[in-house]
């Protein structure tokens, strides 16, 4: 059965990178830090082309966020493989939570008719992995989050979810949304075959009215949770440093293990 | 209202830690908002479960019983706690920060049109307001956060609470479990387990004992694991020894692995790279072992001890124990 597949991305600061946040509305301060696509992301990615090779059909990229680096991000996945972009980005969704990102989404994939949603599980930068299972509430459609083994069979999808202990087999009907779990595979290194494609395949740019977005959902005035104070964590730590030199260490460190109460 | 409500989170009835966390935060929490702290029980084995909610000073609860919430995932739990916070409105709801909470909690919100605060480090009341603590960037940063309209959906980190017992009697109220077909759409077919010789999960340990490249070779994580087994912790491993392959992913501690913030965290041959410590900055306690003096990780520790891990480490275990032993 030939797939019709949408990949959310989001682009990430580079995980080796210090960052801050803009002091004045307190989101991050995107132009400080060089910028990746999500690793998790990347891993979506691959899980929609093995797809498509074993299955035919298509797979589309789509990603909000501000001109640039996130039409990169979309760039790299279709240098992986992916066939086409579409990119969200209008000025009302700078500061959307991610209940507003999840809720953008929504409102672009509902223009697509895809029989699969992949996502990251997480990203590496904010991690509240919130975006996929808020993305299928807002869908209507059923969620299978932090999977990997994506297997489509008779127009249901199967995954193994990551658990505590192991894991769980689940299986859900198609069209779904599923989260990608770290891990699930090694995405591919786009080819140079592959950047140079990448450069005529399509992209559409959407903004918020092209796919009917409620403005007073999106935003910082959309956002249900507000910052309201951030600082400096405070290193108050005792940095008591020792030195084996007299083989003696495991003693001390076994007694502060002890005054602390973990022995 | 004004209670609090905790979402019990256990297998078959045997509550987790982090829920006896949850509903310790529960109970101070509820003395600012002026209400009860009550545990919400959904699925099966609540005569097991009820105990160990009643050790931990929680005196009511509401139990909807029945095996849908085990067959089905998340789905069966969002709509059972949608229904219950339409209809009571509670001051709000905690919810471990754990990939099942945080997925119920999302999509509650979503559903209801609420906001939510996942990975919480702390939760207060100011006001009748959540002011939740974060640590973001790394745990460079602490970021506060509130939301702007209640019933208030938080999901807070393991152990970043303390449990705390207050025996009491548990006043159960049963309520009907409907399911609709619609939030059965997700079959839990099989349950897979595999062995991990009895070791708690990085995710909610108490204590964590890692390794990393100064190991040199995998079989040198029977160190760290004799270790960890003799004070009852998980075991982590850093991004460059389970990009060696010396030990699963699942016990990953970084920015690309597990963010954990335990009692105590021993680091073992670990340098301290950003994306390490991103992953466990927040750790109560930290120690670390290392034979580099100028190792970064030495920068963040209450301990350190600068030498040979494989003189150090067996010997620390044997102390431990013996003290173990001595009483």
């Amino acid at each position: 059965m030939p797939l019709n597949i949408a990949v959310c991305v989001k682009r990430v600061p580079d995980t080796a990178a210090e960052k801050k946040l803009d002091p004045g509305d307190f989101t991050l301060d995107r132009e400080s830090v060089e910028s990746i696509l999500n690793p998790v992301d990347e891993m979506a990615v691959e899980e929609a082309l093995k797809l498509k090779e074993a299955e035919q059909g298509e797979v589309t990229i789509i990603s909000m966020g501000p001109e640039g680096a996130q039409a990169q991000a979309i760039r790299k996945a279709l240098s992986m493989g992916a066939d086409k972009g579409v990119h969200l980005s209008d000025a009302s969704l700078h500061g959307s939570d991610a209940q507003s990102v999840a809720y953008a989404l929504s409102q672009v994939i509902k223009k697509g008719e895809y029989d699969l949603i992949l996502c990251g599980a997480e990203s590496t930068d904010a991690r509240t992995s919130l975006v996929p299972p808020a993305l299928a509430e807002y869908l209507g459609l059923p969620n299978l989050n932090f999977v990997r083994n994506v297997q489509i069979e008779g127009g249901k999808v199967t995954a193994h979810r990551e658990t505590d202990k192991g894991h769980d087999v689940i299986e859900g009907p198609l069209p779904a949304v599923v989260g990608i779990v770290w891990g699930a595979n090694e995405p591919r290194y786009p080819s140079f075959k592959g950047i140079m494609a990448s450069k005529s395949k399509p992209v559409e740019t959407l903004s918020a009215a092209d796919v009917e977005i409620d403005a007073s959902k999106v935003g910082s005035g959309g956002a249900n949770s507000e910052v309201i104070e951030f600082g400096a964590r405070s290193s108050e730590r005792a940095k008591q440093i020792v030195d084996n030199k007299d083989g003696e260490a495991h003693i001390k460190l076994a007694d502060y293990l002890q005054q602390q109460k973990f022995i | 209202m004004s209670d609090v409500w905790v979402l019990v989170e256990h297998d078959k009835g045997t509550t987790t830690k982090v829920t006896h966390q949850l509903l310790t935060a529960a109970r101070s929490l509820a003395k600012n908002t002026g209400g009860e702290p009550v545990a919400v029980f959904l699925g099966e084995g609540w005569e097991t479960a009820k105990d160990r909610i009643g050790k931990f000073g929680c005196a009511k609860a509401i139990v909807a019983e029945g095996s849908d919430f085990t067959n089905y995932l998340s789905s069966p739990h969002v709509e059972q706690v949608s229904a219950l916070v339409a209809e009571r409105s509670p001051w709000g709801v905690l919810f471990a920060s754990v990939p099942s909470g945080k997925e119920v909690a999302t999509r509650v919100a979503a559903r209801l049109g609420l906001g939510v605060l996942a990975d919480s480090m702390n939760v207060e009341v100011e006001g009748d307001k959540p002011i939740c603590e974060y640590s973001a960037f790394g745990g460079s940063t602490i970021v506060k956060k509130t939301l702007k309209k209640g019933p208030y959906l938080i999901c807070v980190k393991p152990n970043a609470f303390v449990a705390e017992e207050a025996p009491s009697e548990v006043q159960a109220e049963q309520v009907a479990a409907s399911i609709s077909e619609d939030a059965k759409r997700v079959v839990i077919k099989d349950r897979v387990v595999k062995e991990e010789g009895g070791r708690p999960a990085v995710d909610s340990a108490a204590t964590i004992v890692s390794g990393g490249r100064g190991l040199g070779d995998p079989k040198h994580f029977e160190v760290v694991e004799a270790l960890a087994d003799e004070l009852s912790a998980a075991v982590g491993a850093s991004r460059a020894a389970v990009d060696a392959g010396w030990y699963p992913h699942a016990h990953q501690v970084g920015q690309t692995g597990k963010t954990v913030s335990p009692q105590l965290y021993i680091a073992v041959g670990i340098s301290g790279a950003i994306q390490h410590r991103a992953g466990m900055q927040t750790s109560k306690t930290i120690i670390a072992i290392n034979k580099d003096p100028e190792a970064p990780i030495f920068q963040m520790v209450d301990f350190g001890v600068v030498g040979d891990l494989f003189d150090i480490l067996p010997k620390l275990t044997e102390e431990i124990k013996k003290r173990k032993g001595g009483g």
